[in-house]
This record gives structure tokens, sequence and C-alpha cells, in this order.
């Protein structure tokens, strides 16, 4: 099946009461060591957020292609896979962020959940319910709702490779036997 | 464009653009999986590439040396899961007798100067005291790279490190990793990738090398690369039987930093339980009981180290109460042990000395602490638990020797 590289959206921007989004927010509170056993991955969805203060109703909230938008420094913290998983679980089409922490971002690219990483976001005044459209070729972000746009870093070719293989193991599974170290 | 070590090495190995922050598919002349995350490994590749082969069984290799021997069924039901799939693989096996595998890949000429390597090891970055690209990755990466020969790395941003100034026995190379701890603490590094310059770095040797290099997992760097000098580069020929090359900066490549780190006249230093940044001289800490003292593990399991507590003993016997330790890297080291005479020595001063490994460095079976037992360990790591559940304190092996030979933590000055 082939994988769109344009996807379109209602956001979620993981803010504060004030309207300010949160930075640092860790993989404990994206995903409770306490349901760190779960192995399977269609479970993991509603423990999504269960440990983010104001956010434990966010699984029964969500909907299939929802976009997550978040702060700095998002999934900083333990190497857990289960703070990607539980989000495709829910259906969520991918996250749009201030930055990453770095193991955060090497398990969405492996998952193949679109992960864009954006230094301007603020530029998109993005408010919940607003609709997001995300070029992963070209890094365009446009906040279709306000009409705002912001340029994000583009899916690197790594991320593309395996985004449209579906994921690393696929992607593995997909090139064909000792030709598979060669690089172009 | 100019390029710093890891750079050009990653360039080497891709064909994609580097730059920091750019990321790239990077082909790996070794791939890699001990007894710890290897049975994980095997299960995922198993059950994603089922009866595909691996890339190149003659790149792909088993190094046991966190249990050897297993010392309990499920880790040897773990190394025997991996040696079912080598031998279907036709992948060979460094066994339970060859010792750590960041070393072994050294010694076998494996892991080269300008080379790639990925294992499931948090300390395969160690690789870089030869001037080598090594990096620990989780079982789900390395089932991938087995099956692909390759991986994806972000580029990380270089940083250089000068050291100046002498220091002079009993002060070590030890010493001088844990004067960059003191100096950087444990993310001062974070994310970056480390070239060590200056007068104090161009005189190590490939030992030497190897116990700063292994730091730089505490100090939260991608790995510290010394640029390999002539000695170096003999060793490396002489273990991997070809030419060798080491691969270098260019001259005008950039850095995000450039530091300066005296260890003029540095003293003996010690990290305190619980963590490898938490340095202090040894002069604060003399006097503290201990109840063992462990001499190995990737930071201090070399022949030199050994020696240096052969020499720091010399024939004198360990504190009566106090078990003393010592657990050679690798094989070759415990073979060079005996044919020495250190093995005897060591045993006549009241030493166990085992087999080689990693020892109680990740819970293995020589070394480990009970509640409330004190040990001085020349490894890299005293976390709680790392070592068991004792409070472990971090120093070269001389001052763990003088420590051992007085029952206190000793300043090896004082009885050196
Ligand atoms: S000696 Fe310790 S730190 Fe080194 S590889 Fe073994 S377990 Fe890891």
């Amino acid at each position: 099946m082939a994988r769109t590289t344009v996807i379109e959206g209602r956001v979620w921007p993981v803010v504060d009461a004030s309207g300010t989004y949160l930075n640092d927010v860790d993989t404990d509170q994206i995903y409770h060591n306490a349901y760190i056993a779960v192995t399977d991955v269609d479970e993991m969805g509603r423990y999504a957020f269960g440990n983010l203060a104001g956010w434990g109703d966010f699984p029964t909230k969500a909907e299939p292609g929802d976009i997550l938008v978040v702060g700095a420094n998002f999934g900083a913290g333990s190497s857990r896979q289960h703070a990607v998983d539980c989000f495709r679980t829910l259906g969520v089409a991918g996250v749009v962020g201030i930055s990453f922490g770095a193991i955060y971002k090497r398990n969405a690219v492996n998952a193949g959940w679109p992960l864009v990483e954006c230094p301007d976001l603020l530029k998109l005044e993005l408010a919940a319910g607003d609709v997001l459209r995300v070029n992963f070729k070209t890094g365009e972000l446009e906040n279709r709702t306000r009409g705002k746009l912001a340029a994000a870093r583009p899916f690197s070719r790594v991320q593309m490779d395996v985004y449209l293989a579906g994921d690393l193991f696929a992607y593995g599974s997909s090139l064909g036997g000792k030709s598979a170290g060669r690089l172009r | 464009m100019a390029q710093t070590i890891i750079e050009k090495i990653i360039a080497a190995h891709s064909g994609d653009d580097v730059f920091p922050g750019a990321t790239v598919w990077l082909e790996l002349d070794v791939r890699a999986a001990r007894d710890f995350g290897g049975a994980n490994v095997v299960k995922n590749f198993d059950r994603h590439y089922t009866s595909m082969p691996v890339a190149d069984a003659g790149k792909t290799f088993f190094t046991f040396d966190c249990v050897v021997p297993a010392k309990d069924i499920p880790y040897a039901n773990n190394q025997q899961l991996c040696r079912e799939f080598a031998a279907r693989q036709g992948i060979k096996v460094y066994d339970v007798d060859a010792g750590i595998g960041s070393h072994v890949l050294m010694e076998e000429g494996l892991a080269r100067p300008g080379g790639t390597v990925v294992n499931t090891d948090s300390h395969m970055n160690i690789v870089g005291a030869i001037g080598c690209l090594g990096q620990g990755m989780g079982d789900a990466d390395i089932a991938f790279a087995f099956r692909t020969g390759r991986t994806w790395l972000e580029v990380p941003p270089s940083v250089k490190v000068v050291l100046k100034g002498k220091y002079k026995w009993p002060t070590t190379a030890k010493d001088v990793a844990l004067a960059m701890l003191r100096e950087f603490g444990s993310s001062g590094l974070l994310g970056k990738a480390v070239e060590l310059y200056g007068p104090a770095a161009e005189v190590l040797s490939v030992e030497e090398r190897i116990t700063v290099a292994s730091m730089a997992t505490e100090m939260g760097a991608i790995a510290i690369f010394v640029p390999p000098s002539e000695e170096v580069l003999a060793w490396c020929e002489g273990t991997a039987g070809v030419e060798v090359g080491g691969v270098y900066a260019d001259e005008d490549a950039s850095y995000e930093a450039t530091y300066e780190l005296d260890v003029d006249g540095l003293e003996p230093l010690v990290a305190c339980p619980p963590s490898p940044a938490d340095v202090k001289a040894v002069s604060e800490v003399v006097g503290k009981e201990i109840n063992s003292a462990f001499f190995g593990s990737c930071t201090n399991g070399r022949i030199d180290d050994f020696r240096a507590v052969g020499r720091l003993m010399s024939g004198r016997p360990v504190a009566a109460g106090v078990m003393a330790y010592a657990v050679p890297a690798t094989r070759r080291v415990y073979g060079a042990m005996l044919v020495e005479g250190l093995t005897a020595e060591l045993f006549g001063d009241g030493f166990v000395v085992s087999n080689a490994g990693c020892g109680g460095c990740a819970q293995g079976q020589i070394g480990m602490t009970g509640k409330d037992e004190v040990q001085v360990s020349t490894s890299n790591r005293n976390f709680p638990g790392k070592q068991g559940a004792g409070e472990t304190y971090l120093c070269s092996p001389v001052t763990a020797a003088a420590s051992a030979l007085m029952g206190t933590i000793t300043d090896p000055r004082e009885v050196a």
C-alpha cells in the first residue's frame, strides 16, 4: 500500500491552560511505566498521555487522522517504544513539534510514524481543532483554518525510505539479499 | 568541504550528504550482538525476516561477554538460541571464553581505524580509542543491521578537547577520564562526537586510549575519538594482519566548540556513588572502609592494568576481610597474565582471578555487590544497581589496588 506524503488533519496542540506549549514532556508522562509490560500494540492506545495532567481523556477524544502538535524536547527520557506506539494505535496520523528527544525520534522513524520537526511552529498559530496540512517531502506546513504557513525540516532520505516501506523491518525485508548493504 | 573524524568515517560509509544534523544510511563493517540483547536480536530477526539470510555472515558476529559462562538457565538458553541462529546463518560466535566483545573485535582486527561497528553494547563506542566509529543499539536496530548491513544515524556535531600538561604515576589514564567527567559532567558533551588532542592525549598508549574512550558513554558523548598515533596503527596492523590507515580530521574542519583541559600534575581521582560524574580527589575520600575491590571491565581490563596492580601490590597481601576480584577483559589478556606470572602473583596476594568477561560489571558472577557493601571498582558506572546492591566507587586500578591493600580507600601515592 503506497503511503501518502501529505497529510491533513485536526490538531491537538499539547499546551497548558494559558495556551503555551509544554516543553520536556517525557516518555513517562506520555506512557506511564505502570503499563510498560503491555506488549500488544492494540492495547497501548488507551494509556496515551495517561500520566500528563489534564490529558488523561485524550484516548477517548482523539480520532484517527488527527495530528499531535508539541513543544520542545518532546519524548525526552527513557527509550520506551510504547510512547510512540500508543499514538499509532489511536490512529494519530503523526506529530509535529518544535524539537524531540533523540531516542523518541529514532523510535518514531523506526516505526514509520511521521514525526516532523518545526522550530518555527508558533508561526502557525494553531488552536485545538484547526486543520493542519503537512508535506513530508517539502516540509511545508499550513494551518488551513487560519491560512498561516511555516517551514519545517522535510523527511530525510532515511526517514522517507522507512516511512514508505511501512517501518524499519518492512524496509529491511524489502531489500534483496546480499546487495542490501550497498548504498547508492 | 572540510570534515571532522566522524564526518569522514560516515562519508566513507554512506551515499548521503554528511553534515551535522543530517540523517544518513551508514554501511556497517561489523554488526554484532552480545549475550545481553542477542536473544532478542534473534527473535526480532526470525519474526520479521523469517528464512531470510543476514546481509553478510562474514561481517556478522556474536560476542558473549556479560555472563560468561552462563550462571543461570535463562542466560544459558539465550546464549544457546544465539549459537543455533549463528550455525544456521554461518555466523561466527566469540563464545563464553573470548571476553568483552568490543575488545575482542579490536584484538581480532575487525574493528579498525576508520571503520564502522554496531553491537548491543552501550560501550561499543569504545573503539573510538583506535579511531573507529562504534555505536551501541537496541535489539530491533541490530536485527535490522544483521539483515541489511546498514543502520541509520544522525550525524552529530563534533567538538575538540585539548588535553594539556603532564601527570605521573600513580596517576593514570583512568584519572584523565575521571577528570573529564569532573569537567564536563554527565551531559556537558551530550550528543557530541569528541576528538581528543594535545600533548597529554598524543602520548596515550592503545590501552590508555581504551580507558579514556570507554567513558564517553558516561559523559553522554556519541564517542571519543583519539586520532591514531604510529603506535596505534602498528597495533592495529598487528591485529588486522593488513595495512590500516588512520582517519584524521581536515585541518580546517569546523567544530561546535573547543575545550582545554589541563591535566598537569593531576592527582588520583575517585567517582563516588551514585554517579560517575560525582568526582572527587582521592584525598577527599581516604579512609572510607571497603569490603571489596573489582579489577577489570572494558575500562580497565587490559594487561597493562593488571601489571599496574601487580606493581602496586608488590607481593603484599590484600587486607584481611577484603574481597579482591581480577577479571581480564579478554582471553588474550588472560593468557598474557598466565604467561607473565601475574595470575599466580595476584592469586598469591589473595585475589580471586577469573576467566575473561565483563565480570560483575553487568551483574555477571564475579564481583557483584550486596546491600551496604562498599566496593572500589575500575569499571565505568556506579549507578545504583549497576554492579549490585552496594555502593561503588570508581577509580584507577592503582587506586583500587592501594585500597585493597589497606582495606580503606587509599591514596596510591601513600603506598606505591
Ligand atoms: S565491562 Fe561493563 S560497561 Fe563494559 S561492556 Fe561489559 S558490561 Fe558493559
